[in-house]
């Protein structure tokens, strides 16, 4: 049955083809019926939710961006930004734990995997016959990823892991990891080399699971490697490539945290607009009242430039030009358009948007993520001032 | 196997709004799959599924833009569609959409074995274009249905809810079968299936392709007309009648129902 959502899809504003507005329709379908209802209770119990993630794989939704012939669905980036951006609207945590798996995994797989790695593992993670996590986060290397402390040493035919990865997206649900360690003491980043492997692999075990403020129903978990034994054929790319193959990755993650955030930031809007509409007071609605409106057009604005970053970061991508800065821009833009969003969406909301009987206080606790995952708002502007200064 | 189903487009009506004179605000009107059309979509899919080698091939009359509910049906799991549309069936009543319909399907789909169609459309709620195209074209038809299996190549088994309960009919081959909502729900399309639809030519059948003279078809054909169209009266809220005191309570409801008159 069809959605009763506020954008209208059959209008082509955002300059998409046919065939990006169809699959943002049979998303949102999806969203709406499927997703939605879990929503708040995965926020509540924290309970990873499988059987969505089951439905997704049915679907296609689990490699977008990846070629047919890898088990993914051969779709464009602003698809991928779509697909994203409508499941976070009505749930973040489900859109986060689907990013990860899709821009974290399957891409630096099918960017820099050989075809035996391609065969064995994107076809798995691609196709959603199993789930991928990304471990590059360390106690000690958070946004300073080149820190890294975890090492690998070769012995015989394999690399002996040692080490370990906090806060990693999908860590207890996942059966294929990709990760960073060191493979040599000097050279710095050049001596990072990224691996990928199995759940059951020797020597590697998952470690406690953190309580979180927001994107609670989206997995995560610790990765411990205690003389984990991963086969040599399994070292992706090149020796020594890691550290940039993952800062790479998180160029073309940045876009799709980006459409998480309009999602995020939509999914106020809509709630808030059918609040405003409802809630009565001093004898109207208070959509009536000019402060009330003025939050709403503040939001809407914010929004419609976000999406366009974030479209035009995906564009870039897509037609094969540099995309960096502007999947920077797109990030940092939208994850902070998604926190104040969800800060007026609770505002409008008044005392119910404090309480659990809406879902607005749940948006502005997901938000938060946006502005620290894949790179903080900090990094961001890092990343984009060195692009500036680097022109 | 050759199964067609039949599906309308029509306007979402959790999106439809009124402007202040009563007229539809026609900014407001999305079209959708008729919801009816959609679960026989479904089964229809079902059936294809359940039975190989079938073909599902779904028509649609309507005008261009009614193509997106053949996409639609295609993204669902049908094989090949096609839009019948003319400026001449504009006006068709229902009587003139299954003449329109069952020349279709006798010209360009003449081994067809099984049509399904929504049991109502939502705009116009009639519910008799299934059996009136089933008349056309000879074929027994049964409405009402929410389920529906193949027992052989000519004998298909429905269930039909009826205000008596559930029945449960055979139904000889080729036949026609209105579907109600049932206990499964219509799936979300895949990403294959919405790529298959946006690359799958839709071919148009026009009048004169079906052979169809003007005066047969559209207002024209079409022996009922729509008088006059007009808004039901919002329901007032009721009253509430304060049960804390219960003899009072009674004897207020009392008052009430004099001053209508019930009593
Ligand atoms: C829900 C969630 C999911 C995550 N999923 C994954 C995952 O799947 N895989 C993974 O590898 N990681 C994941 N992370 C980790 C995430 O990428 C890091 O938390 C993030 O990169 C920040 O690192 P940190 O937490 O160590 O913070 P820190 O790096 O310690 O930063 C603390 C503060 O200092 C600021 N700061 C740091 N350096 C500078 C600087 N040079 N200049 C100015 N300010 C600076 C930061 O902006 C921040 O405000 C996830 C995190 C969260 C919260």
């Amino acid at each position: 049955m069809s959605a009763t959502m506020t954008i209208d899809v059959s209008e082509d504003k955002w300059g998409l083809t046919e065939e990006q507005r169809m699959i943002r329709q049979m998303v949102r379908d999806f969203a709406v019926s499927v997703v939605e209802p879990k929503a708040a209770h995965i926020d509540k119990t924290q309970e990873f939710p499988v059987e969505t993630f089951k439905e997704m794989a049915e679907l296609g939704l689990l490699g977008i961006p990846i070629p047919e012939q890898y088990g993914g669905a051969g779709l464009d980036y602003i698809c991928y930004a779509i697909t994203v951006e409508e499941i976070a609207r009505v749930c973040a945590s489900t859109a986060l734990s689907l990013a990860a798996h899709t821009s974290l995994v399957c891409l630096p797989l099918s960017n820099f995997g050989n075809e035996a790695q391609k065969q064995k593992y994107l076809t798995q993670v691609a196709s959603g016959k199993v789930l991928g996590a990304y471990g590059l986060t360390e106690p000690n290397a958070g946004s300073d990823a080149g820190g890294t402390e975890t090492r690998a040493e070769k012995k015989g035919d394999k690399w002996i892991l040692n080490g370990s990865k906090i806060f990693i997206t999908n860590a207890n649900y996942a059966q294929i990891y990709v990760a960073t360690a060191k493979t040599s003491k000097e050279m710095g980043t050049k001596g990072i080399s990224a691996f990928i492997f199995e759940r059951n692999t020797p020597g590697f075990s998952l470690g406690p699971k953190d309580e979180k403020l927001g994107m609670r129903g989206s997995d995560w978990g610790t990765l411990i490697f205690e003389d984990a034994e991963i086969p040599e054929e399994n070292l992706l790319g090149e020796l020594g490539q890691g550290f940039k193959y993952f800062m790479k990755t998180l160029d073309s993650g940045r876009i799709s945290i980006g459409a998480l955030g309009v999602g995020i930031a939509q999914g106020c809007l809509d709630k808030a607009l059918q609040y405003a509409k409802e809630r009565k007071q001093f004898g109207r609605a208070i959509s009536e009242f000019q402060a009330i409106q003025f939050m709403l057009a503040d939001m809407a604005v914010e929004i419609e430039a976000a999406r366009h970053l974030v479209y035009n970061a995906a564009r870039l991508r897509d037609a094969g030009m540099p995309y960096g800065k502007e999947a920077s821009m797109a990030k940092l833009f939208a994850s902070e358009v998604a926190s104040r969003a969800a800060n007026k969406a609770v505002q409008i909301h008044g005392g119910y948007g404090y309480t659990k009987d809406f879902p607005v206080e749940r948006y502005l606790r997901d938000a938060k993520l946006c502005e620290i995952g894949e790179g903080t708002s900090e990094i961001q502007r890092m990343v984009i001032a060195r692009h500036l200064l680097q022109q | 196997m050759n199964i067609v189903v039949c599906v309308k487009q029509v306007p979402d009506t959790a999106h439809l709004r009124f402007d202040s004179n009563d007229q539809l605000a026609q900014e407001s009107l999305e079209n959708v799959m008729n919801p009816f059309c959609e679960y026989a979509v479904e089964t229809a899919v079902r059936l294809k599924e359940a039975h190989e080698g079938s073909k599902l091939t779904a028509i649609t009359m309507g005008p261009p833009q009614a193509k997106e509910v053949l996409k639609r049906a295609i993204a669902m799991g049908a094989d090949e569609a096609f839009l019948l549309s003319d400026e001449a069936f504009t006006g068709s009543d229902a009587w003139s959409t299954a003449f329109i319909l069952s020349e279709a399907i006798k010209k360009n789909l003449p081994s067809t074995d099984l049509i399904l169609l929504g049991q109502f459309a939502t705009d116009g709620m009639s519910g008799v274009t299934g059996p009136a195209l089933a008349e056309f074209l000879g074929f027994p038809s049964m409405t009402f249905c929410k389920k529906a299996e193949l027992k052989s190549d000519t004998i298909l088994e429905a269930h039909r809810e009826t205000e008596r309960g559930l029945e449960i009919y055979e139904i000889t081959l080729p036949g026609v079968i209105c579907i109600m909502k049932c206990d499964y729900e219509p799936r979300i399309p895949s990403i294959k299936g919405v790529m298959k639809a946006n690359r799958t030519e839709i071919p148009v059948w026009d009048a004169a392709s079906l052979g169809l003279s003007a005066d047969k078809v559209g207002l024209k054909g079409s022996p009922t007309m729509v008088a006059k169209t007009w808004r039901k009266p919002k329901k007032e809220g009721g009253i509430k009648v304060d049960g804390s005191d219960p003899q009072a309570a009674v004897s207020q409801l009392i008052d009430f129902l004099r001053q209508q008159k019930v009593m």
